[in-house]
């Protein structure tokens, strides 16, 4: 027997997800809790729900990532979607196919929701003026990884109770991290506190004007914070180009037993992976069941996504496409 | 001796040269200007062109303009850059050398004038490379090019990395009096980089390009040129920073100059929007204080030339990842009404915009042009300065469409453009 829902409360009325700042507050919050709703569900026997029964999913994958298209896999799967994988670095961008290629290509083949990921910027952006169909952004360079950020929204909640208030170090390289952006702009509306630490390399610039505070030490920036949110820093990074190396960085802003005692008793540490250990955190931490969310946040991953197919799927099947 | 005589009547002459706004008549007389005045006696055979009032001035001059002959004819002709050019009231273009095969000896100078007088109704000058190849190691031979007529050097967007190069390619050139644009950008600091460098680079998780690699390659040139004695364009600048430079340098009283592109004096960074790859451009847009700083400095002539920067590029390859997709706007077609635009909004006085155009780049390259003066080519333009259009650039001439102004409203209409006492362009009604 198929289990029971309750309804959604408000209708979504956009149709991509490309970037969180064009949620406005009520419908991240609304996400989130519709998360929640799901959440039971991605743990039950029975997984399956109807709700996108004879819609398509397609994941347009530029890069690899193991987990994002697995979660966006078992969503789709668990709302009853078609759901089809298309790695496509292997096949056709080898050949000479640009991005927009791709797009018309699978354009025509009808899908419902496109979920990329892509190594550039805004690549999400130009694929929306182009598809006729809904987008989600998976990762687009160093842009934005909005489910990411919903997904560790709806973590925080889980495990406090609510987001309002919190104080939420991210740390490490943020130069880099669109899970970072994401993070500052849905936290903040949230009513969450965000500090940024990270070397002065590896902030970008301007970053005073985002409206969070800003530490280049550790000790400093993790003191009384409720919420360590490490992010991960590709080895190549670390070989004197950003810093000098992965022992003077993970001396300096490897998170530590030593340094996590700086924070709130309570504190809780999250990554939205894959960890290098060692380098960015110390694996006791990253395993310590009372202080890690990082598994809590691979299950929020599915209900987030979940309720964010829903959301979009409210929308008619693919349209015209509004090139502009 | 009356064959070829034109009369322009009922003309609102807009002539820098004169420093002169205001209404007379013009006569042309074969390829030259015979008369200007306020009121000229007719001649029984003359064809008369009224210009109803509107206004009639030097065909503009362009400093930096690429096409993608020789090598990259999918991006623009010689044929179709001066079509586009004419279209937009510019009368003389000069060519950077960055072309597939770069321009950078005497015959291939040669080659681009002879092939521009016979394909190209807008007249063609060529600027030569400033070392082989653009690579920036050796000095190409810049007297023979310049008696081939290049009327000046430049490496292009490719910055000589070497000072010691760059310093002796300036002092060569005095002497011949040479005059040498430096785009300045130092290749290493702006290594990567899509955009300005600043807030919304990193909200878009774009790299940045530092206002200060402008200003560390000025800085370098600048005290090359003050070194070396030379005559030395900063070409394109896109920064208030810059423009202090400038003002130093010129207080010094070195032989320096500056350009800037119309897009960097009518658009600023937040025209990237969405990732708005067709206003990707090089020298990247900066912000409006910088777009402000910049118009100033036309104003107060602290910048002396007004350039497009036309730099054709075919839809596949600004239909891209913003990373992905070339730098570079079709421009000649839009010089003219965007930087009308700044007139329009009472930011500067008619004259010392059309002087960036017209005088200023003419009197840089020694040029007779540029003036409405008895004796000089009659290269003018008529122009309707407050007619509206929506720009449209699906419209447009130039082999490429690539405009960061598509669907902009902008004010002004060239109605004719007149090269050498010959009509080369006609607007539709």
């Amino acid at each position: 027997m198929m289990p029971q829902l309750p309804p959604s409360r408000a209708p979504f009325t956009k149709r991509h997800l490309l970037q969180i700042g064009d949620l406005n507050r009520l419908e991240a919050l609304e996400l989130i809790e519709r998360a929640e709703v799901f959440l039971p569900f991605t743990q039950a026997r029975e997984k399956k729900l109807p709700t996108l029964k004879g819609r398509t999913l397609v994941n347009l994958f530029f890069e690899n990532s193991t987990r994002t298209q697995a979660s966006f896999e078992l969503a789709g799967k668990r709302m009853s979607a078609d759901t089809v994988n298309m790695a496509v670095k292997s096949s056709s961008v080898a050949k000479g196919e640009t991005l927009l290629d791709t797009a018309a290509t699978l354009n025509a083949m009808g899908p419902d929701i496109l979920v990329l990921r892509h190594g550039a910027s805004g690549a999400a952006q130009l694929l929306a003026r182009k598809v006729g169909c809904s987008v989600i952004n998976a990762g687009d360079g160093t842009h934005e990884h909005p489910t990411q950020a919903l997904l560790d929204a709806l973590t925080l909640k889980r495990s406090f109770g609510h987001v309002e208030g919190l104080t939420v170090a991210i740390c490490g390289d943020v130069l880099h991290s669109r899970v970072a952006r994401s993070n500052v702009i849905l936290l903040s509306m949230l009513g969450a506190r965000v500090r940024l630490i990270a070397p002065p390399t590896l902030m970008p610039a301007d970053v005073d004007r985002w409206g969070c505070e800003i530490y280049h030490s550790m000790v400093e920036g993790l003191d009384g914070v409720d919420v360590v949110m490490m992010l991960r820093l590709q080895l190549e990074r670390m070989n004197g180009g950003y810093v000098p190396s992965a022992r003077e960085y993970f001396r300096f802003y490897g998170l530590d037993a030593r340094k996590l005692s700086y924070a709130a008793p309570h504190v809780k540490v999250m990554h939205p992976g894959p960890m290098n250990r060692g380098v960015e955190i110390d694996s006791d931490i990253a395993d310590d069941p009372r202080v890690s969310l990082i598994v809590d946040q691979v299950e929020s991953g599915v209900a987030v996504r979940m309720a964010v197919l829903e959301a979009l799927a409210s929308h008619g099947a693919n349209d015209e496409v509004l090139d502009v | 001796m009356s064959e070829g005589l034109i009369h322009f009547i009922n003309a609102r002459l807009v002539d820098p040269a004169s420093n002169y706004d205001g209404p007379g008549e013009v006569l042309v007389a074969g390829d030259l200007i015979r008369a200007v005045g306020p009121s000229l006696p007719r001649h029984p055979e003359a064809r008369i062109i009224n210009c109803d009032g509107h206004a009639l001035m030097p065909g503009l001059i362009d400093l930096h303009v690429s096409t993608g002959e020789p090598g990259e004819e999918q991006r623009e002709t010689l044929a179709t850059a001066g079509k586009a050019a004419v279209a937009g009231g510019v009368t003389t273009m000069v060519l950077q050398p960055d072309t597939h095969h770069v321009i950078d000896d005497a015959a291939l100078i040669d080659f681009i004038t002879r092939r521009g007088r016979d394909q190209s109704p807008a007249r063609v000058l060529a600027a030569g490379a400033l070392t082989v190849g653009l690579k920036g190691e050796r000095i190409a031979e810049l007297g023979l090019m310049a008696e081939a007529g290049a009327v000046m050097f430049t490496n292009a967007d490719k910055p000589i990395i070497s000072t010691r190069t760059m310093q002796r390619c300036l002092s060569y050139a005095t002497a011949f009096d040479g005059l040498i644009a430096s785009r300045p950008q130092d290749p290493f600091l702006s290594e990567g980089g899509m955009m300005n460098m600043g807030e919304l680079a990193s909200r878009l998780g774009l790299s940045g390009i530092a206002v200060a690699a402008e200003t560390i390659a000025a800085n370098r040139d600048i005290q090359l040129a003050e070194l070396t004695g030379a005559k030395l364009l900063i070409d394109m600048i896109s920064a208030e920073a810059t423009l202090h430079r400038i003002q130093a340098a010129k207080a010094q009283g070195l032989d320096v100059s500056a350009s800037v592109s119309v897009h960097h004096l009518t658009l600023n960074e937040n025209d990237l929007g969405d990732y708005r790859t067709f206003a990707k451009l090089s020298p990247p847009l900066r912000t409006e204080q910088d777009r402000l700083a910049l118009v100033d400095g036309v104003r107060s002539g602290l910048i002396d030339v007004i350039v497009s920067g036309h730099d054709p590029r075919p839809a596949e390859e600004k239909r891209l990842p913003f990373d992905e997709a070339a730098f570079g706007a079709s421009a000649l077609e839009t010089v003219l009404p965007a930087a009308l635009l700044l007139y329009h909004e009472g930011l500067i006085e008619l004259l010392d915009l059309i002087r960036a155009l017209t005088i200023g780049p003419a009197q840089l390259l020694g040029l007779p042009q540029g003036r409405i003066e008895a004796g000089a080519p009659a290269d003018l333009i008529v122009v309707d300065l407050g007619f509206p259009i929506r720009f449209d650039a699906s419209r447009m001439v130039s082999k490429s469409r690539n405009s960061p102004y598509d669907g902009r409203t902008m004010q002004g209409k060239v109605l004719s453009t007149w090269v050498g006492g010959k009509p080369v362009f006609t607007a539709a009604e």
